[in-house]
Formats: structure tokens, sequence, C-alpha cells
């Protein structure tokens, strides 16, 4: 077999223009946390089940592990490493999950942020149904979820209250 | 899970991807949203040898009202398709079963024309639009090809397209109003239907069509003919499970199955106030 081709790939990832070496195969996740080193989104079930690695692609929440990264270029991508201004503030929606224990082991919870993220920026007053499913593709394992609705709702407080 | 190395294309047009699967052959694939793909490229039950990505034909994500039928661009996603007004009021059982694949994030990616494509018999959409009947227009070598929807889907995840074909466009009846329902019965929200029924009336007919019965969606011909013939839905609903073939796995046997698609279209039937 040949030798796999690489490619030059362009991802704009918060904001950023990243460059690097890749071969087709490379999956969004991976030249995320691998290529770039932005290893705040995380990788769990790999197939396109459990919401970890969710990031946003045009502002739409979208599985990164079912993504090829070469097939992301030309995209705005946003990961959780966005969220928290430059001086290190907290999103709102960030805010909200560390002050109502919306996360125990933590690893889902960079999926849930950005889910969460996009909910609020399409629909800053979601009512309790749009909540649910817009959360019905992030597992979480420890919360049972409750904690992670009252973010939500706290979140929306205090985005409203920025204003 | 890393999937097997490809060689990548971009296409920026159909005709440009049907030349490149024409000129790589039958181990090329489309890549569109990638999400039935993807998962079977990593447990490598597909190994493309090259994968020509149609992501990026932008002509070919549009909803259009034709007068007669809706016209759906194959790069639709279900999220456009759940979210566009024109199915809502058109055609909104089209909508409503779009909004029931997997989960927000697969919406944002997956398409009709790939979920058509893959032609999985658990997937929702091929049995809404196999219901609804309508055609289905394929790009080769040779030009573009009309597929009646009723032709399109010939084996466990084989359909009438050719390997140098690409599915373009879906025409849909206008089915507006009240009468349609699906049911979609599943353990794990988000999950495929063990069993599916998707119910509607097209121009004053009723057809019904069949989730995860046999190798492909299928036509529910017997509850349809029972229907004209003038049984009740209960009546009618009896029937759904004559000539299929239901599949056996970890959540169901077939005679259950059986059960369920009685069931479930009884269902469909009384809730789309057919009876």
């Amino acid at each position: 077999m040949n030798a796999e081709v690489s490619h030059e790939i362009v991802l704009n990832v918060n904001g950023e223009v990243k460059r690097f070496s890749a071969p087709a195969r490379r999956l969004l996740s991976d030249a995320l946390r691998g290529d770039l080193g932005l290893t705040g989104t995380h990788v769990g079930c790999e197939h396109g089940v459990c919401g970890c690695c969710t990031v946003l692609i045009d502002n739409q929440p979208v599985r990164s592990c079912l993504t090829f990264a070469i097939a992301a270029q030309d995209r705005k991508i946003r990961t959780v490493e966005g969220l928290a201004d430059a001086d290190g503030e907290l999103h709102p929606v960030q805010a909200a999950f560390k002050e109502c224990h919306a996360l125990q082991c933590g690893f889902c919870t960079p999926g849930f942020l950005m889910t969460a993220t996009a909910l609020l920026e399409q629909r800053p007053n979601p009512d309790e149904e749009e909540i649910t499913e817009a959360l019905a593709g992030n597992l979480c394992r420890c919360t049972g979820y409750q904690n992670i609705r009252s973010a939500i709702g706290h979140a929306i407080e205090l985005m409203q209250s920025d204003i | 899970m890393i999937p097997a190395a490809f060689d990548y294309k971009r296409a920026g047009s159909s005709e440009e991807a049907v030349a490149l699967i024409a000129e790589y052959g039958d181990e090329a694939k489309f890549l569109a949203g990638g999400h039935s793909l993807l998962p079977m490229m990593k447990l490598r039950l597909a190994v493309p040898t090259v994968l020509v990505d149609i992501g990026r034909v932008g002509d070919l994500s549009y909803i259009d009202d034709r007068d007669d039928h809706i016209a759906i661009g194959a790069l639709a996603t279900h999220r456009s398709l759940e979210t566009s007004e024109l199915l809502i009021t058109e055609c909104p059982i089209l909508a409503h079963v779009a909004s029931k694949v997997g989960d927000p994030q697969v919406r944002h990616r997956g398409t009709i024309g790939g979920s058509l494509a893959h032609s999985d018999p658990a997937s929702d959409l091929p049995a809404a639009v196999l219901a609804l009947g309508g055609s289905l227009m394929a790009q080769g070598p040779n030009g573009e090809r009309e597929v009646q929807v009723s032709d399109f889907f010939t084996g466990y995840f084989e359909s009438a397209l050719s390997d140098d074909e690409m599915l373009t466009e879906i025409r849909m009846p206008k089915a507006p109003g009240d009468s349609w329902n699906y049911q979609k019965f599943n353990r794990r929200a988000q999950d495929w239907a063990i069993v599916g029924v998707a119910a509607v009336q097209v121009q004053g007919t009723t057809q019904v069509s069949l989730v995860n019965m046999g190798s492909t969606p299928l036509r529910a011909a017997a509850v349809e003919a029972a229907l004209a013939g003038g049984a009740s839905a209960v009546e009618a609903a009896e029937q759904a499970a004559e000539g299929t073939d239901a599949p056996t796995d970890l959540n169901a046997s077939p005679e259950y199955r059986a059960h369920l698609a009685r069931v479930l279209t009884r269902r469909a039937l009384e809730a789309a106030g057919i009876s």
C-alpha cells in the first residue's frame, strides 16, 4: 500500500486560524486534541452516542468524533476553550454550571457547555421541553441531569442580568 | 476508533461529484453528513479507498415549492427539514419525522439524501418517504433519471442507485392538514425504532409504511387495501404484519415486532383521524 497522503488542513477555531498537516482520516476531535492541543473537547464513546465531543460548527452543536477535520475547513469551529473571556471570566453558562453543581466528574461537561451555549444563543428563553430536546444528545452518568437543567435556567438569568 | 486510510476529493458540484465517482469506481463513496458512513468506517464495516466530499455542493440544500410537489435537495439536513415552514405547512409528516431522527447533533449534520441512499430499514426518513410516495432524482455519468420511491429500496442497505449515481433531489407530494401520524417505538430515547409506523393521507388515499419490519422499509399493503375496502382502523391494523419479514435482534423477536406493528398501526391510524 502507498504511503498515506498528508494534507495541509486549515481550521478556524475560536476565531483563530490554525494550520497543521494530517491525513484525510483525521477526525475533528483528534485534530483539536492531538494536533492543536485543545484538550478541552473530550472523546467518550467515539461513535456518536455520548455527546462529549460536541463542538459548534457554524454555531450548531455537532459531534466532532463523527466529522473529518478536512471536511470542517472554512467553517467556524468553537470549542469549550473559546467560552471564557480572554481575562478568564467564565461564560454565563460555565458560571451557572459551577454554581448549580451541574457536574461531578466533569467528563461530559465540555459537550454540555457547548450544547447549552448554542441553545441559549438561538433561543434565549427556551421552555422546559426545548431544554430537554436540546440536551438529548449529551449523556451524563453523574448528575442525573436535574442540576444541568437547573444550571441552564440559572444561565438564562445570568445572561439576562448582563444586559 | 480510527477509520482506514482513504483519499479525499472535494466536489464543488453534483456533476463534478459524479465524474469523480466514475473515475475512482466502486471503491469510492460519497461523503455528505457522514453520520451513517463514519460509524461504519470506524468499525471497518465500510472501507472506501476514496471519499468524494459532497458536503459543499451548496446548491443541493434547498426545499422548494413546485406547485404540485415539494422538491428537496439531497443535502438538506434533518434540522432544515424539521424547521422548514414550507414542509410544516404542506408536508407536515416529513418535518415531524425528521425531528425524530437521532438527536440534535445528528440532525445538524445528517442529510435526507444520505439517509435515503443508506437505505437502512430501521431509519425513520426512508419509511416516511415511502409512505408519501413521489420520486427521487439520480444523477449519473449519462445525466439525470427519475426513480419512483416505490422502486427505490431494493434490499438490506441496498437502493436502486447504481455505484456511479448520486441522489440529488427528493420530490414529495403535498400532504397538508392533520391526517398523518408517525409512531416510533424504542427503548432508549434517540435510538432507532424497534418498529415504526407512518400513516398519511395523500389526496384522499391512506398510505401506511413500516420501519424495521423487513430488509427494506415496507408499505403495509394489506392495511391499505383493508382501509380502501371500508375496514375500520382497528380491523385494518390487524393486517399490519401481513407480508412482512421482521428481523430478530437484541431488542425484539419477529413475533414481538409483528405485535408492535399491529398496535402501532392502530395507534397511528387513530391519531391521524382515520377510522
